[in-house]
């Protein structure tokens, strides 16, 4: 008892010593700040206090203009208009709520732009400008001017506002810009970069106009303003002038977008068309799409609610961020391994009965069709399953997977936007990674003859598919896609942004690739795609393509049977002319059905638009430096 | 009619009249002080005056509750802490920038505001439970309590908050027992550390110099501080504005709603991180020094209550609490000052906020409770002191 004691005793006391230490140090940090307030309030305060005095300098910042988006043949996808504002400094309104109330007697104030109103005072504080309405109509802005002396404190302004022409085309490579949210403002001032961003109320949220945030903004200016007593400006004392943000002009064709958009009317797809000579990026078709016009105030919550709750997704940005398995687009890719790998000849005919068969399972032909005897020249014209089938055991899949790697499937690609998704490129590693129970991470002879055909595990977003069939074109050489193909300052100088040279280039022999070029040849020639591509008067290379949504088990794939939206998607890929080819594509129609179908027209639409009607010679030699 | 009695003789007992005494002066001079920063009467004054009845009425509410089922409950709190932390890890939206909140989907909560009180009851009761049989790998357990919630509050990003929360997790250590030994050292390093950065700040501050340990912006903030030039129009124009207001308040100040830096709208953030450089372009020295004695009396008188609770878990508790309030005080007026660098911690009961003055209450409310526990006596053991 008494020991216990003791030790609560000891323990007590303990405590009590460093208190006092803890006491201790308080005391000396208040000191400093004493001694610290001492020197500010007695020592330095007369120089301090005439600075403040004098200190009617404020420093006011000058938002730069933004810059704008073009196409490459010069389509203004986004630009800036002068808008009719009504600013309010809180300061100098008497009696807030009344002149509020007479004000909308004037002009309309609906209560939701009070409240956000309301909002920006409590963040600014009460000797900032802080806009109340946005684009006044010239009526409203004629009739606010006449009763203007009623409303001290009320400015009207012209300001800046975003616009994009184009509307919804090409809405998901411009995407928008919005307010400045509490998040971009920690991200901001996580980054340093919050000062520039003084006296700028819009940030990029979506598309390019996010992820060339900086460069479109540009620098804030300064200037030093004399104030009154009472806080008006009187004179300026010294401006640093703001830096315009820089235009961006993209690689877009934008009369190839529009025929690209136009061609899916009416369906849910994806489309993205490069150019395999250097990366840059035609088309990017995400349809449907939104109207970035919409964001640009603030959205309304009825528009958001549309958009949101759409069964069509059109906020979804389909080339990036939905990732499919590409079934047979995938067959190409697989041949030409095949023969890099020297696991199959060329001319080695194989006999397909239809099926083929492992380990007691048996993997049908689409359809259970029987070729016959197929070499890989008919294998990709006719899309034999069985053929691919049977290259499985001998390829394997971590084989198959080191092979595909360099051409991106599976890997991010890099294109200048946010939101790319990586999608699943299998391996034997992958699987031990991904699940969690032993008798799930092994891998199964019979996965790697579903994933041979581009199904089962694998998915891919169509912007790999275009990217792999670009490398797939120009023989090897993997160039970063991009959007954005230069910049122009303020004195039009042009700077290209993006490197012309191929990131990594795989060694492929050439006599593979012709074998391979060949056969996709004839796909649009007497292959899948014949109808598609009959009378084109260029040489085209493509391969048609189904997504399975539905799993047959062998069973017959009745379309008509099957809810609409339940249907496989069509995929095509390709490229043209053949020789030299000048634009390699991936299409992606969901729901279309089999590839040739659905997906092969669009593509047709498109090469024909950028080969044929095309004063594509003297856009490019006009934008491209 | 006893029974009335007896519940408002508990209800006065478990207030310490001499904390709430401290806590009214102090809140009616914020209200004052806040007055005059947003220029007169508006909601954000109407707002705070509300916040300051809905904290009166959680620090009674927490100061009824028995320490007992306090400190059997901290560990639970800790726990649905770290949860809620790694919810914000998992679910916040990280890819634009700083995410601390975390939407429940009914309301929205700021899981490192709550671990800043659930932190040091943990370290608190777990001393309680090892009292007696502390050993030197107690330290470890602890900083390994410390470490876990402190690294997920760096990665929202948001060091600052994680730095508070160690504090306080820290002072319970520190309170328990951790050997001067290690602690002199650490001290000694650390201002031999701060004063070579003071000196060669003209060296290190070139832009081509790589700190290693800092991100490029935390390097930008503490350049910033030393030369507060560098970055007109960023954090330096704070530091800037608010040092010249605080200098131009000279010896008794220009007098309530007349300093011209306030009213005039040099003072960024006058109404929350800055409201200390209102107060002392005001109210002078004499204010400021005024308002140095308060807190100092309001710390001493923390330290006092734990330094009469009647368990060991009273006195960490009580002891850290008290400490946190001393490091929201000093950091604050330190970065209005320009000794410390731009962070953003409130003063408290000064800054307007709603979630900085709940945690206050929860951590005042606590001190109550620690301080009503000690008069009654442990089955009629005798208690010194």
């Amino acid at each position: 008892m008494f020991d216990f004691k003791s030790a609560a005793q000891r323990e007590k006391r303990r405590f009590l010593l460093r208190a006092w230490v803890a006491g201790c140090l308080v005391l000396a940090a208040f000191a400093l700040i004493g001694m610290r307030l001492w020197v500010l309030q007695v020592q330095e305060h007369e120089g301090l206090s005439q600075r403040a005095d004098r200190n009617r300098t404020a420093i006011v910042p000058i938002a730069p203009r933004r810059g704008e988006i073009l196409s490459r043949n010069g389509d203004v996808l986004a630009r800036n208009y002068l808008s009719y504002t009504l600013d309010v400094v809180p300061a100098e309104v008497g009696n807030m709520d009344e002149m509020l109330e007479n004000l909308s007697k004037v002009i309309s104030l609906s209560p939701q732009t009070i409240r956000r109103f309301k909002r920006r005072v409590l963040d600014a504080g009460r000797y900032s400008e802080v806009m109340l309405r946005n684009d006044l109509t010239d009526i409203e802005g004629a009739y606010f001017a006449a009763q203007a002396f009623r409303f001290p404190g009320v400015k009207l302004k012209a300001r800046w506002v975003r616009q994009y022409p184009q509307g919804v085309s090409a809405a998901h490579v411009v995407g928008y810009v919005g307010r400045i949210s509490e998040a971009d403002l920690a991200a901001l001032d996580a980054s340093g970069q919050i000062g520039n961003y003084r006296g700028t109320d819009i940030i990029g949220k979506l598309g390019v106009e996010r992820s060339w945030e900086q460069t479109l903004h540009g620098t804030t200016g300064i200037e030093s303003v004399e104030v009154t007593a009472r806080g008006e400006p009187m004179r300026i004392l010294h401006r640093v002038d703001p830096e315009p943000g820089k235009d961006l002009i993209l690689s877009i064709d934008m009369r190839l977008q529009r025929v690209a958009e136009q061609a899916f009317e009416g369906r849910r797809g994806a489309l993205v068309a490069i150019d395999p000579q250097n990366g840059q990026i035609l088309a990017y078709v995400s349809h449907p799409a939104f109207d970035p016009n919409l964001f640009v105030g603030g959205i309304d919550h009825e528009s958001w609610k549309e958009l949101n709750e759409s069964q069509d997704v059109p906020m979804l940005n389909r080339p990036l961020s939905g990732t499919y398995p590409i079934g047979s687009t995938y067959k190409p890719f697989v041949a030409l391994a095949a023969l890099e790998l020297g696991k199959r000849d060329a001319k080695t005919k194989f006999y397909d009965p239809g099926y083929f068969e492992l380990a007691n399972q048996r993997f049908r032909n689409a359809g259970s069709v029987a070729y016959g005897h197929v070499d890989m020249h008919r294998s990709l014209v006719v899309s034999s399953d069985t053929y691919y089938y049977s290259l499985a055991p001998e390829i394997g899949i971590d084989a198959l997977h080191d092979f595909m790697k360099p051409f991106g499937f599976g890997q991010l690609t890099g294109i200048d936007l946010v939101g790319e998704r990586t999608g699943v490129l299998p391996s034997t590693e992958w699987k031990k990674k991904t699940f969690r129970k032993p008798e799930q991470q092994r891998w199964f002879g019979g996965e790697t003859v579903s994933a041979i055909i581009g199904q089962g595990y694998n998915a891919f977003t169509i912007m790999q598919l275009a990217q792999a069939t670009s490398v797939l074109a120009n023989g090897g050489k993997y160039f970063r896609p991009h959007l954005v193909m230069a910049t122009r300052d303020r004195h039009g100088n042009v700077e290209t942004v993006t490197s012309s040279e191929p990131m990594h280039v795989i060694d492929i022999k050439p006599q593979h690739l012709k074998t391979v070029h060949q056969a996709l040849a004839d796909v649009t020639k007497v292959g899948t795609a014949r109808k598609a591509f009959a009378g084109i008067p260029y040489t085209a290379a493509g391969k048609t393509g189904t997504a399975q949504l539905f799993n047959l088990k062998g069973g017959k794939y009745r379309r008509d049977e099957i809810d609409e939206r339940l249907r496989d998607h069509s995929l095509f890929m390709g490229f043209a002319p053949v020789e030299n080819p000048t634009i390699a594509l991936a299409v992606l129609v969901e729901n279309g059905g089999w590839g040739g179908e659905a997906a092969a027209p669009i593509a047709r639409k498109v090469m024909d638009a950028w080969l044929l009607q095309n004063d594509q010679g003297a856009v490019s030699s006009g934008a491209t430096p | 009619m006893i029974s009335i009695f007896n519940a408002l003789m508990r209800f006065i007992r478990s207030i310490d009249w001499p904390l709430m005494l401290l806590l009214l002066v102090l809140s009616s001079m914020g209200l004052l002080v806040l007055h005059s920063a947003v220029g007169g009467t508006d909601w954000r004054y109407a707002d705070q005056s509300r916040y300051f009845v809905y904290a009166l009425i959680i620090m009674w509410v927490v100061a009824m509750v028995p320490l007992e089922w306090i400190r059997k409950l901290s560990w639970l709190i800790y726990v649905v802490g770290l949860v809620l932390l790694i919810g914000v890890e998992l679910f916040g939206d990280t890819s634009k920038g700083a995410t601390r909140w975390l939407d429940l989907g009914f309301v929205r909560i700021q899981p490192s505001e709550l671990m800043k009180i659930a932190l040091p009851m943990t370290v608190a009761w777990y001393f309680y439970r090892r009292e007696g049989k502390t050993a030197w790998y107690d330290y470890f357990v602890v900083l390994g309590f410390i470490l876990v919630p402190f690294i997920l509050i760096v990665r929202q990003p948001d060091l600052g908050t994680a730095l508070l929360v160690a504090f306080s997790g820290f002072f319970v250590m520190y309170f328990a027992g951790l050997s001067f030994k290690l602690l002199i050292p650490a001290a000694v390093i650390g201002t031999i550390a701060l004063s070579s950065i003071i000196i060669y700040q003209e060296e290190l501050c070139q832009p081509d110099v790589d700190w290693v340990v800092m991100h490029d912006y935390q390097k930008g903030r503490v350049c910033t501080l030393l030369d507060p030039t560098r970055d007109p129009l960023g954090k330096g124009f704070h530091t800037i504005q608010s040092t010249i207001a605080v200098g131009s308040g000279g010896m008794y100040g220009r007098g309530y709603m007349n300093g011209t830096q306030a009213q005039l709208d040099f003072i960024p953030e006058r109404t929350t991180d800055f409201i200390f450089a209102v107060f002392a372009e005001e109210f002078g020295l004499f204010g400021g020094l005024s308002l140095l004695l308060l807190f100092s009396l309001l710390i001493a008188r923390g330290l006092y209550i734990a330094s009469q609770a009647n368990d060991t878990y009273g006195r960490l508790l009580g002891g850290s609490l008290a400490m946190m309030v001393f490091i929201y005080v000093f950091v604050n007026i330190g970065m209005v000052i320009g000794i410390l660098p731009v962070v953003g911690v409130p003063l408290p009961l000064f800054s307007y906020g709603g979630t900085a003055l709940l945690t206050l209450s929860v951590a005042f409310g606590l001190m109550m409770s620690i301080s009503s526990s000690h008069p009654v006596p442990k089955q009629g053991k005798s208690h010194p002191g």
